[in-house]
């Protein structure tokens, strides 16, 4: 568990790489209960005019939010938690798609003992994810 | 095409979603969360009395109450033409295994914006005793004709 008062706006909390495959969405379409199409089946990706198999956005939201847990060492103390879904995640049938997610301080509100954590979600050299923050409660 | 007539409109309570401790791990696990996440005995060592929800997994309850809204009738919300546009969990408290939750949507919001409609709901996830522990609130995005 991290210390609050030793935090300042702009430190690198935690920072983490993750490979998603097609296993990966099957898993979570699972897990989740979405089981749209375009998570799994080329032929209906393409049809719709997308550039091929995305992952979940919530997928992405999931596992972007892990790093800053593990370093809180406690998912009850993310007490807010929200993003914007900027750009599609494409998965491809055979390898991996590589999302690295990096975690800073963004603001301190020293009254409530909270931190806020931005998260900076990229893939294949651009951000996934907007205004992808988490208020965690020390 | 959204029925923008749908703005305000509340949806009944869903039926009670038993959070169970596999379903937590399994949802940990999708997530990609690391292994404590799954231990009965760590959750314990934190003062829980079972294992603590990846911070996204209400979307699960979620997802119940979106269904009445997207069969309705009423709303006429295209689900070929939806894209998730933002999404956002504000607590009350952490939710973990053995929680007993419903949930009810209002819709916030209907907005028109270049030939797409942006729909905001707000989704109150209530615990036994009916007290708030978590409001989810999404905007879905449906593209124009």
């Amino acid at each position: 568990m991290p210390n609050f008062e030793e935090l300042t706006v702009g430190d690198v909390v935690a920072q983490q790489d993750y490979k998603i495959t097609r296993d990966s969405l099957v898993r979570y379409a699972g897990a989740s209960g979405d089981f749209n199409t375009i998570h799994y089946r080329d032929d209906i990706a393409q049809a719709v005019g997308l550039p091929g198999v995305l992952a979940h956005g919530m997928l992405t939201m999931g596992i972007s939010i892990q790093p800053v847990v593990s370093w809180i060492g406690d998912a009850g103390q993310v007490m807010d938690y929200g993003v914007r879904f900027t750009k599609p995640v494409v998965v491809p049938a055979h390898g991996h798609a590589a999302l690295s997610v990096t975690a800073t301080i963004g603001a301190l509100d020293e009254e409530a003992k909270r931190a806020r954590v931005d998260l900076t979600t990229t893939f294949e050299e651009s951000t996934v994810l907007g205004k992808a923050q988490a208020w965690v409660q020390f | 095409m959204v029925n923008p007539d749908i703005q305000g409109k509340r949806y009944p309570r869903t039926s009670s979603y038993l959070v169970g401790r596999e379903k937590v791990r399994e949802f940990a696990k999708a997530v990609m969360a690391a292994k404590e996440s799954q231990d009965l005995s760590f959750a314990q060592s934190k003062g829980y009395a079972d294992l603590v929800v990846p911070p996204t997994f209400p979307v699960v309850i979620q997802e119940q109450s979106l269904t009445l809204v997207l069969s309705d009738p009423e709303a006429k919300i295209d689900f070929s033409r939806v894209v998730h546009g933002d999404q956002r969990f504000v607590y009350q408290r952490p939710i973990t295994a053995g929680d007993e939750l419903t949930s009810e949507l209002t819709v916030a919001s209907v907005k028109s914006l270049g030939g797409n409609h942006m729909v905001t709901f707000e989704t109150e996830i209530f615990d036994a005793a009916d007290k708030l522990v978590c409001t989810a609130i999404s905007t879905l995005v449906v593209r124009g004709e």
